[in-house]
């Protein structure tokens, strides 16, 4: 506030205040960094220390643990910003609220005018952490071979391991199936994966587009009709595992989830040899395993494709009749 | 007008577009389909006995060209429902009379008989644990609840059966099958079930229509304790 100002507003005391004894008005903004300072250099360790190692998705896999190590990057880079703000309004609310003697006009005055080294200060730190935030992603999606998001049909990442588990993910509408290539192609309900191992999730659809979203593993790639979406994980823990799709796919959307299991390796061997067992009839009964498959138009009762696409085509043929010659 | 006419415009006004906005969002959330409650008449812990049947054609209502599920309620009728309120930790015997003919299945997955006590239903008399839906008439729907791993193949009847049912609910006098399984409920909870034969003819994927319309081809099976 000027002095202008100030005696053409007729303010009397307060102003006055400010004025006769401009040498005495505290550096406001270093008493507000040196709280944040303190606020931000005893709560961003308690954090990272206390909450970090209970934040999601968990450690399950070498992906999700990955990921963790990213959200608590992300929360410790947050967690000043949000300290920022609220130290500031706690300060004004405290410090230059109405009914304290002496505080100054809130609105308008010299205060409110530019101030080069508050927008610098402003601009510089915004984007500093807006760049690194983009640099710290970048990087940890690509030393982290993709973080366990879907890679597509070719992936760019692939994992440097010598013996790789394919499970493949089959989508449909509401319904998740799984199917084991190296034990003779068979299909279940149940999503078993052994510990220790590194797993590729090839993931496709017999309909709409779905998600397949296995939260522990922290594996998510979206299921798309003829498509198969490859996603890789390392496990390092067992546990269950709670798969849901994440793509609105209608009505049962919502329903449309499994539980899954991270079990020792033998006893990975001892299910997967059993089902196998098990299933063989059925197993015989489904297409020969491919990475993506095309449902019969005319067999499957719903009008998949229209009438002039040939459901035949040079994809596997999915859960159907040969077409006749 | 007076300030109080302005006044009690507004606010009649405003009662009546509440009123619409609540009865959209009741509207909405209710089911439209009626609940039968099996808990009132059974004896506590006997096994319920729920039948049930699967029409090409429901022949009335909203949508008579529909594919639909009827179920049969404690007093013997014959009722348009897909919400069945049955007890807990109970033993449940269901019949289906399947009145639907059928074809190969998209995934022949949904062959397998699965969920079941002993993992077995039976078709018309005779075990079977997989039904094969590249031969005979096929599969024309399953009964399936997801969350509880359950699955059962409804063998359809012949494409050129000669006495089919187009107006529900059947009578067995029409060419049908019977498949029965048991199943032992959970604890409380809701329990979403569907078909997984895109049976929604004429719909996009064939998932439209009956098959995401509750009170056709699947509903909530409402487990209370």
């Amino acid at each position: 506030m000027t002095i202008d100002n100030a005696e053409s507003e007729g303010q009397g005391v307060a102003a006055e205040a400010v004025i006769a004894q401009p040498g005495k008005e505290p550096r406001h903004i270093w008493r507000m960094v040196a709280i944040w300072l303190v606020l931000s250099a005893v709560l961003d360790p308690l954090f990272y220390i206390l909450v970090g190692p209970h934040v999601p998705p968990g450690t399950m896999t070498s992906a999700a643990k990955d990921n963790q190590f990213d959200f608590n990057i992300l929360l410790v880079a947050a967690l000043p910003v949000f300290l920022a703000v609220w130290v500031y309004l706690a300060y004004s609310a405290v410090v230059w609220r109405a009914s304290r003697k002496g505080a100054p006009e809130p609105v308008g005055g010299a205060q409110a005018r530019t101030h080069l080294g508050v927008q610098v200060g402003w601009i510089v730190t915004t984007t500093v952490i807006v760049l690194g935030l983009f640099a710290f992603g970048t990087v940890e999606v690509i030393t982290k071979a993709g973080s366990g998001g879907g890679e597509g049909p070719n992936p760019i990442w692939t994992p440097t391991s010598a013996t790789i588990l394919p499970v493949q993910v089959i989508a449909q509408q509401w319904k998740f199936t799984y199917r084991y290539p190296t034990f003779g192609g068979f299909e279940s309900q149940q999503l078993i994966v052994p510990n220790n191992t590194t797993i590729a999730f090839h993931v496709t659809s017999l309909d709409v587009i779905h998600g397949f979203w296995a939260y522990e593993l922290s594996i998510k790639a979206d299921a798309n009709p003829q498509q198969d979406n490859v996603a890789y994980a390392t496990t390092r823990q067992t546990g269950s595992v709670t798969v849901r799709c994440e793509e609105l796919c209608g009505l049962w959307h919502g329903a449309m989830f499994n539980y899954g299991k991270v079990v020792s390796k033998a006893a990975f061997m001892a299910w997967a040899k059993s089902t196998e067992a098990g299933t063989a009839a059925n197993t015989k009964l489904l297409p020969p395993f491919a990475y993506t498959y095309v449902p019969d138009a005319n067999g499957s009762d719903g009008g998949y494709y229209p009438d002039n696409v040939d459901p035949y085509s040079n994809s596997e043929v999915y859960g159907a009749k040969p077409a006749a010659s | 007008m007076s300030f109080g006419g302005r006044l009690s415009v507004v606010l009649g006004l405003f009662v009546v577009a509440a009123g619409l906005a609540v009865w959209a969002v009741v509207g909405f959330m209710l089911p439209t389909t009626p609940t039968v409650d099996f808990t009132a008449a059974q004896p506590s812990g006997a096994p319920v006995d729920l039948t049930v049947q699967t029409v090409g054609t429901i022949g009335f209502g909203a949508h008579p060209t529909w594919v639909s599920y009827l179920v049969k309620n404690p007093s013997g009728q014959w009722v348009h429902s897909t919400v069945w309120k049955v007890p807990a930790h109970t033993r449940i015997n269901l019949t289906i009379e399947q009145y639907d003919s059928g074809s190969p299945l998209r995934n022949q997955q949904w062959g397998l008989v699965a969920g079941t006590t002993g993992g077995v239903a039976t078709l018309n008399g005779k075990p079977i644990a997989l039904y094969d839906s590249n031969s005979g008439n096929g599969v024309g729907h399953t009964f399936s609840i997801p969350t509880l791993g359950i699955s059962v193949p409804l063998v359809g009847i012949a494409d050129d059966a000669k006495n089919p049912c187009s107006q529900a609910p059947c009578t067995t006098d029409f060419d049908h099958n019977v498949i029965k399984v048991s199943f032992v409920t959970p604890g409380p909870g809701e329990y979403p079930w569907q078909c997984y034969v895109p049976c929604g003819l004429g719909f996009l994927y064939g998932n439209g229509g009956p098959m995401s319309t509750l009170g056709y081809m699947g509903g909530f099976l409402d487990v209370t304790a």
